[in-house]
């Protein structure tokens, strides 16, 4: 646990240099699609004459000036399943958008969407000493929270501050000065797999880059296409991405649950590539091309070419409806959305006053899913894109990139976390004393 | 002969690009800022300057190439664009400019660069005569020289015989004999040359004494004397010569001094002017007292 927690503190460290050289570079690690991008920071205010409309919460402070995406090799389920590989398809990704950007850069914030993120919510809570609560006490009170058994290998992913409550005053977002007896905290706790972020910062470090952050994709594109009230008020982002689909719910602008299923839209191409005994890259440029959920009566008169390279007359100049296209697609659709919904449900999300679901990511884009989404999750849903951000190619707006938007927004403005506070000031010199006294019994 | 087996074209999958290990490496460096800046426009200079400095060390080549900028620049020079051919003098008289031409001694024609103005402009200022030069090339080859010839304001007798000078004192030249230049002032004496500017204040404001004036002696470098016909002398202070000179003048019309059989007026003093009578005067006015002297031999 300490030693993620340094680590992450580590990855602070590198993040604020990275800032100070002044470029910084986002890789997105997908099942379907690695991608890069390359943010330049110019200062705070660089923009606010031109458009007059102030800071821009923040996005005003940089700008990408490189940007590439390369088809994903050897990442299965949001996770990397052959290390070479994937190292050379990041190393394909950061070449190009390095070629773009004309600059070299050495800090990388990565995303990756699998190993199996679970949420848990923390409670903590101090009597203070002196009726004003400080730094230190912030610090203590995140100490005191009791965290629960993870697991064998996992790892704390993002762990943050979601609610303050200072003497039955809850909603609190900032403590510190205020006068009281007895802070409490709240925490939204997110483990991952150990191992597979071993792996990932593996690879990284394989194409000399260093980390200068790590977060899941399921929160990083639900900072880019919620909007500001959705954030607010409760909503949940979906992002249905390749090989996994992330879930993520958002209140009072804080991550308060995240979850991931295991199947997205490689596994439609799979099916369809099943279905009808073609390639998975035929089966992808059909699914991309002709694909739906509705079927209408038109559907069955546009016959699709599915084509084969047997040699055999026949089997080469198969033809299908898009109707059958269709059918084979909508029940695995469906299935991904009912597990998206059984997680809500367990998550408790009709609790929330704000019922709001956003449908992003790659797979969101097939035709007709918002209507199947409305019937199965629910009345409020609603197809998002990332936030515009300044200098992103016009290639990279879709919501297949919402992960690596809401990266470059996490980079620009990271969410306090856990270790952005310091050590509580009891333990530490504990531990220096300790083994400054060993130090002296060893050499002594 | 036909293959039995069907030739297909290869898988349609396109590879990925994925970049080697090692150009990944090279790339990310010749992006890292010194290295670029080094490669790009260091070492194409670097190589540059070291193919001139090989080229130079090798001494045939260094010789060759002083030689063709010589031959260059004479080229350019000898053009007839900068030929100067006639030295035109402006300003002299004919002796003097046939002098200030013997002085200047250039062989023309030659090149303009070839010519050092100041060189020959501070030659022909050695002349007396010459108080300034002016020395330019003009369009056409033509060499200008603008004389300004001294002007002489007095004649200084010496032992070796009669000068000209300037109002500064400067000599003009000499002079043969005294009636040639009967208009200028005589001064005479050691050191007169350098307190011309005094003497010709002096002259000028002798007013009525105008006529009677022979000259003024410089005494030993320091003050004047005016010398008057019959050998009258006026004995002038060092310090403020021309107030002292009017002062006597002032008396001199109120008293007819100076017509009077005096010798000299010693202005020495400025609390009173001294005379000295000729002796027919003193023995006179001595007379006249009811004194009598003995005049002895000694």
């Amino acid at each position: 646990m300490t030693d993620l927690y340094t680590s992450q503190r580590a990855m602070r460290n590198m993040r604020r240099a990275a800032m100070q050289r002044g470029v910084i570079a986002i890789l997105d690690v997908g099942t379907s699609k690695i991608a890069c991008l390359i943010l330049r920071f110019d200062g705070p205010d660089r923009l606010r004459e031109q458009d007059g409309v102030g800071p821009m919460a923040g996005q005003s402070q940089f700008r990408v000036i490189g940007a590439a995406t390369t088809r994903s090799r050897g990442v299965r389920f949001g996770e990397i399943a052959v290390m070479n590989e994937t190292e050379r398809a990041i190393r394909t990704a950061v070449q190009a958008a390095q070629k773009m950007a004309n600059v070299r850069v050495d800090h990388v914030i990565a995303c990756f969407s699998g190993a199996e993120p679970r949420s848990y919510g923390l409670a903590g809570e101090l009597d203070l000493q002196d009726s004003v609560v400080t730094e230190q006490d912030v610090s203590r009170v995140l100490a005191s929270c009791d965290v629960p058994d993870l697991g064998q290998g996992r790892e704390v992913l993002h762990a943050q501050p979601v609610n303050f409550a200072l003497d039955h005053r809850s909603g609190l977002g900032d403590p510190r000065g205020q006068i009281g007896h007895r802070l409490a905290v709240d925490m939204h706790l997110l483990s991952v797999d150990g191992d597979v972020v071993q792996n990932l910062l593996y690879c990284i470090k394989r194409c000399d880059l260093e980390l200068a952050g790590i977060a899941s994709s399921a929160y990083a594109s639900a900072i880019s296409s919620l909007v500001e009230d959705e954030q607010e008020l409760g909503a949940a982002c979906i992002d249905m991405g390749g090989g996994a689909t992330g879930i993520s719910i958002f209140m009072k602008k804080h991550m308060i649950y995240a979850d991931s299923v295991r199947m997205g839209g490689d596994h439609v191409t799979s099916d369809v590539s099943k279905g009808l005994q073609i390639p998975l890259v035929t089966a992808e440029k059909i699914k991309t091309r002709h694909g739906g959920l509705y079927a209408t009566g038109m559907d069955d008169r546009e016959m699709i070419d599915i084509g084969g390279d047997s040699g055999d007359w026949e089997k080469d100049r198969r033809q299908i409806s898009r109707t059958e296209l269709i059918g084979i697609m909508r029940p695995r659709v469906e299935e991904i959305l009912e597990e998206v919904r059984a997680t809500l449900d367990a998550a408790g999300f009709d609790t929330l006053p704000s019922q709001q679901i956003v449908l992003t990511g790659g797979g969101s884009q097939i035709p007709g899913l918002d209507g199947i989404a409305t019937r199965i999750l629910g009345q409020r849903v609603r197809l998002g894109r990332p936030l515009r951000v300044q200098g992103l190619p016009q290639a990279a707006t879709g919501a297949a990139f919402a992960s690596a938007v809401g990266l470059c927004l996490f980079a620009a403005h990271p969410q306090d976390e856990w270790w952005d506070f310091e050590i509580p000031a009891e333990r530490y010199p504990a531990r220096s004393l300790r083994r400054a006294v060993k130090w002296f019994k060893d050499n002594w | 002969m036909q293959s039995l087996i069907a030739r297909r074209p290869a898988s349609r999958v396109r590879r990925d690009p994925a970049p080697s290990k090692w150009s990944y490496r090279v790339q990310r460096w010749m992006l890292t800022p010194y290295v670029r800046s080094f490669v790009l426009k260091g070492l194409p200079m670097l190589m540059l300057v070291g193919a001139g400095a090989l080229w130079l060390s090798h001494e045939p080549n260094r010789q060759e190439l002083i030689g063709q900028l010589t031959h260059l620049r004479e080229e350019f020079e000898a053009r007839p664009e900068f030929r100067v051919s006639l030295a035109r003098v402006e300003g002299a008289t004919d002796d003097l400019a046939e002098a200030v031409r013997l002085k200047l001694a250039l062989p023309l024609p030659m090149s303009s660069f070839d010519i050092d103005l100041d060189a020959a402009r501070a030659r022909i200022e050695t002349l007396d005569a010459v108080q300034k030069a002016d020395l330019r090339v003009r369009s056409g080859g033509v060499l200008q020289v603008l004389i300004t010839e001294r002007v002489p304001v007095a004649v200084w007798r010496t032992e070796d015989g009669l000068t000209l000078v300037d109002e500064t004192g400067h000599r003009v030249a000499g002079l043969l004999s005294r009636a040639d230049r009967a208009d200028l002032p005589l001064i005479a004496g050691l050191g007169a040359d350098e307190a011309t500017p005094e003497a010709l204040d002096l002259i000028a404001a002798a007013g009525p004494l105008t006529p009677r004036l022979r000259g003024l002696v410089r005494m030993g470098e320091r003050r004047w004397d005016v010398v008057l016909d019959r050998n009258q002398r006026i004995l002038l202070p060092e310090q403020k010569p021309v107030q002292a000179f009017e002062r006597l003048l002032a008396l001199d019309h109120a008293q007819d001094l100076m017509n009077r059989d005096i010798l000299t007026v010693d202005l020495r003093s400025d609390h009173r002017p001294t005379l000295r009578l000729t002796p027919n005067a003193l023995a006179e006015i001595r007379r006249a007292q009811g004194l009598e002297t003995v005049e002895n031999e000694l």
